[in-house]
């Protein structure tokens, strides 16, 4: 729409509202949003009539009794006695413990599988194909399904470990058991072990706190280094090498408070009937993992391939005729390039997998949805809150997700003029 | 140089020689070995790698699928059949539980006498697509058309349809054959009206109810054409209209034709549907009705009226930020809550609802990646043409943003059809989960777990990859330009 400065202004008309292309924006947006009020004010005058009915009130009250129910799994500190608050936190913590794992092992399988099924084996990416047509093709219910029966169906009972010549033996270097009702998998003990700071009825080792101090500096002196070979570069044109200074910068202290603290694996032992010494880890978690990094990895193979596609071969030629040596041409020339495709598909499957976690329904997991939407909505019968606040709380988790994935996006975005 | 005496020379070749054959390790099965195969250590090791994975799946699955049993009357008679043949610690596949029961993974509880109908429903929804999934391939399209109609025919005989309804099927699809055939015009009509034939055929009941559903678009169309004239006004009156036939006539209307002509069905209600019928119902439905919301939804996001913008913005990104399931307990759930004291609709209704517009929030999406990525000369050519807002989309925008956004709009619509197996988290039959659970909860068939996994997956394999197989052939079909 533009004012055209010869024109005159015609004095308002209230016919211009239909058909004057300025004002009739307007019209058409008071008319919907009217609308739109109105269906909205309808809804919520039917659930007031409704609640009213069965003699209901919406409150929150009800998330600070006593839950009353257990959860298998649990991150922190928790049992039947503490409040239904506490029993939707534990069942968020599952549900963020179940989709960060599973993104990282998820990317881990889609870049590998993605990268083969470029490869000019012709055996190996067949096979790769095979393998992303299938998981893509077939129902995610179904691999949770599948893999469930694998786990209760085929692996041995905890009992078959037993004796001189047991029926099943672990796996891994003898650090692994599947059984037909949890995976025991090591543990991580201290000899040394520092004290722990506790925060109501969680604690946080020092150790932990060493781990992260050691590491942020360690990335500090990285960020360091490199600004400064850069700067030597810049004046002289010589790159100093770096890389083995920032590895032990990375590889020393680590290594140094592991010593320190005596840090070390700890192996599932068969005492008794059950599994001891290490971590039992709840099969029903261990389903919903490997089903999500399968069945996901699947996608992101995709995407890590269209990526790798999008980046022409003459890019690489090119920085191969201006002398960069390969690991430098990927790194400065390809892989930006093919970051800037493949990193929002990447967010959506990211995504994806935070709510395909939802699933944990189809093998009991306690998850966000199996506590705050399962039991706790079984047991107090506020359909409405728990739906809401559920809702509300995969919709803040799903923001936080792409809003922090987006700040990666826009550090490797094309800069454009 | 000068040329030797021919009588000097002992030897000279008259005839050209035949071309040697390539060395055998430069040719053939021999090269192609060597350059796709073993072309360097790490590609041996990787071929290696590779050998040893097909030969763990070989000889896991070989034996049990090699010792399958198709002919018991239970998952008892299948192991001791299996134990007779191949000795006491064999194991097999008991694919008898897929004879046996197929149909219910099929066709849920739908009355068996019915069948027919059902299969006339997906039979006839390849009539009412090929037009359109198929325009200017003639082709492809009698090839679809022509299965489509054998086997509705062949499949419903089988399955137990009378001559009388065998009859009317014929006469009415060769009528509709006839019709793409000959005219290209009123076919659109057909397959337009073919979603309220679907539901008919589907439930039963008389035919009148969906049809006075349908001639309330018609009634609305008709009014629309008489007031073009008035532009904004025509819509609403329009749209007035038909909500007025709906709410307050067709019911009576229908009743009161229903009393003189029944035409009835005999009629099937919501619970009797499971399997693949239900998991098809939902997803067509979803997808028919999720591709015109998410345009609507992609417009309404890039559209330059700010409180328009802001609403589509919040529905997509809250619908976009929940998983399915939430929505799916909404339905069953909270629904009941949203609408007026007393009422109560349909579940799989109510479902239909659900993923439809789940679906529609990601279809906006990918239909507004099409529209972003066209080029803004596009958008200034259509103003420029003088085209108002609803043309320029129409003939300019949309047909080559859709176009872009093809294969979006396929996973989508993929990915809807694998998430109608999670109906099952509220109570509907499924085919994948409540069917097999419904199935091994029968004595016969306890403890077969693998066997429907297989059949359900195959299906459901078979049904999504032809649907990324016809996205592909649909972008090299379209692919007019940028080659």
């Amino acid at each position: 729409m533009v004012d055209y400065p010869g024109a005159a202004n015609p004095p308002f008309r209230l016919s211009m509202l239909i058909y004057d292309r300025r004002y009739r924006s307007l019209t058409i947006q008071a008319v919907v949003f009217i609308l739109v009020m109105l269906f909205a004010s309808w809804l919520i005058d039917n659930t007031l009539k409704n609640l009213a009915i069965m003699g209901k009130t919406l409150s929150f009250d009800f998330l600070f009794r006593r839950a009353g129910y257990d959860i298998p799994q649990q991150l922190i500190p928790y049992n039947s006695d503490d409040t239904h608050l506490r029993a939707t936190t534990v069942g968020l913590l599952n549900t963020l413990q179940v989709a960060i794992l599973g993104c990282i092992s998820a990317t881990i399988v889609g870049v590998i599988v993605g990268v083969l099924r470029l490869s000019s084996n012709w055996l190996i990416a067949r096979l790769m194909t095979v393998y992303v047509e299938i998981f893509r093709n077939i129902p995610l219910l179904l691999w949770i399904l599948v893999i469930l029966a694998i786990f209760t169906e085929v692996m041995p009972a905890p009992n078959a470990y037993r004796g001189e010549n047991p029926a099943a033996s672990m796996i891994m270097f003898d650090m692994i058991a599947p059984t037909n009702r949890y995976t025991a998998v090591p543990s991580i003990g201290m000899s040394n072990p520092p004290g722990v700071i506790a925060i109501g009825r969680e604690g946080i080792s020092w150790a932990f706190i060493a781990y992260v101090t050691v590491l942020l500096l360690a990335y500090l002196g990285h960020r360091f280094l490199k600004e400064r070979a850069q700067r030597i570069q810049d004046e002289t044109g010589n790159r100093p090498t770096t890389w083995w200074i920032i590895l032990a910068m990375y590889v020393l202290p680590v290594l140094f408070l592991t010593w320190y603290f005596g840090l070390h694996l700890i192996p599932p032992v068969l005492r008794g009937f059950n599994f001891a010494e290490g971590t039992n880890l709840d099969n029903a978690f261990v389903v919903l993992w490997l089903a999500l990094t399968l069945y996901t990895g699947a996608f992101i193979a995709e995407i890590v391939r269209a990526g790798i596609l999008a980046v022409s071969k003459g890019q690489s030629e090119a920085a191969f005729a201006l002398g960069l040596r390969p690991r430098r041409t990927m790194r400065l020339v390809v892989l930006p390039q093919a970051l800037r495709v493949i990193i929002p598909p990447l967010i959506s499957q990211y995504l994806n997998l935070t709510k395909n976690s939802s699933l944990a329904i189809a093998v009991g997991f306690m998850d966000l949805r199996g506590t705050l939407g399962g039991t706790t909505l079984n047991q107090t019968g506020r359909e409405m809150e728990c739906m809401v606040l559920m809702m509300g709380i995969y919709l803040v988790l799903c923001l936080v997700i792409s809003a922090g994935m987006n700040v990666f996006n826009n550090s490797v975005r094309l800069k454009e003029r | 140089m000068s040329n030797p005496d021919p009588r000097s020379v002992a030897f000279v070749r008259k005839t050209m020689l035949p071309p040697e054959p390539p060395p055998a390790r430069a040719s053939g099965a021999v090269l192609w070995l060597r350059e796709n195969l073993f072309s360097g250590p790490l590609n041996i090791l990787l071929t290696l790698i590779g050998l040893g994975i097909l030969w763990l799946i070989f000889s896991t699955l070989w034996p049990w699928l090699s010792n399958s049993v198709w002919n018991a009357e239970s998952m008892a008679d299948c192991r001791k059949i299996i134990a007779a043949a191949h000795g006491p610690d064999a194991s097999g596949a008991c694919f008898a539980i897929i004879k046996h029961r197929w149909n219910q993974f099929v066709f849920g509880f739908y009355p068996s006498d019915l069948y027919w109908r059902p299969v006339l429903a997906f039979g006839t929804l390849f009539l009412a697509l090929a037009p359109v999934l198929f325009a200017d391939s003639p082709k492809a399209r009698r090839i679809v058309t022509g299965l489509a109609v054998a086997l509705t025919f062949v499949i419903s005989a089988v399955l137990g349809a009378t001559v009388v309804e065998l009859g009317g099927m014929a006469i009415l699809m060769l009528a509709w054959v006839y019709l793409i055939e000959t005219r290209t015009g009123p076919v659109v009509l057909a397959s337009l009206i073919y979603p309220f034939f679907a539901v008919w055929l589907l439930w039963g009941g008389t035919i009148w109810e969906p049809a006075m559903a349908l001639a309330g678009f018609v009634l609305g169309f008709v009014v629309w054409r008489a007031l073009s004239a008035y532009g904004m006004f025509a819509f609403a009156a329009a749209v007035v209209v038909a909500a007025f036939w709906w709410l307050a006539l067709s019911d009576i209307v229908s009743r009161g034709i229903a009393t003189v002509l029944p035409m009835r069905l005999a009629p099937v209600s919501s619970d009797q549907f499971g399997g693949f019928v239900l998991s098809i119902t939902i997803g067509v439905s979803g997808i028919a009705l999720s591709l015109p919301l998410g345009v609507i939804l992609a417009l309404a996001r890039r559209s330059d009226l700010p409180i328009i913008k802001i609403m589509a913005v919040i529905f997509i990104e809250f619908i976009r930020g929940v998983p399915l399931i939430t929505l799916l307990f909404v339905a069953s759930l909270l629904l009941n809550y949203f609408l007026p004291p007393g009422t109560n609709f349909d579940i799989i209704l109510r479902v239909i609802i659900m993923v439809t517009l789940f679906a529609s929030a990601y279809m906006a999406e990918v239909i507004r990646g099409g529209l972003a990525a066209l080029p803004k000369g596009q958008y200034e050519a259509a103003d420029a043409l003088g085209l108002d807002y609803w043309k320029a989309q129409r003939l300019i925008i949309l047909p080559q943003a859709l176009k872009i956004s093809i294969p979006g709009i396929v996973s989508t619509f993929i990915g809807m059809f694998k998430d109608t197996t999670l109906v099952v988290f509220v109570g509907l039959f499924d085919p994948l989960k409540a069917m097999s659970d419904t199935i091994r909860a029968s004595f016969e068939w306890k403890g077969a777990y693998w066997e429907p996994y297989i059949f359900v997956g195959s299906i459901f394999f078979i049904l999504c990859f032809g649907m990324s197989r016809y996205s592909m052939y649909l972008e090299r079909r379209l692919k007019r330009d940028h080659r």
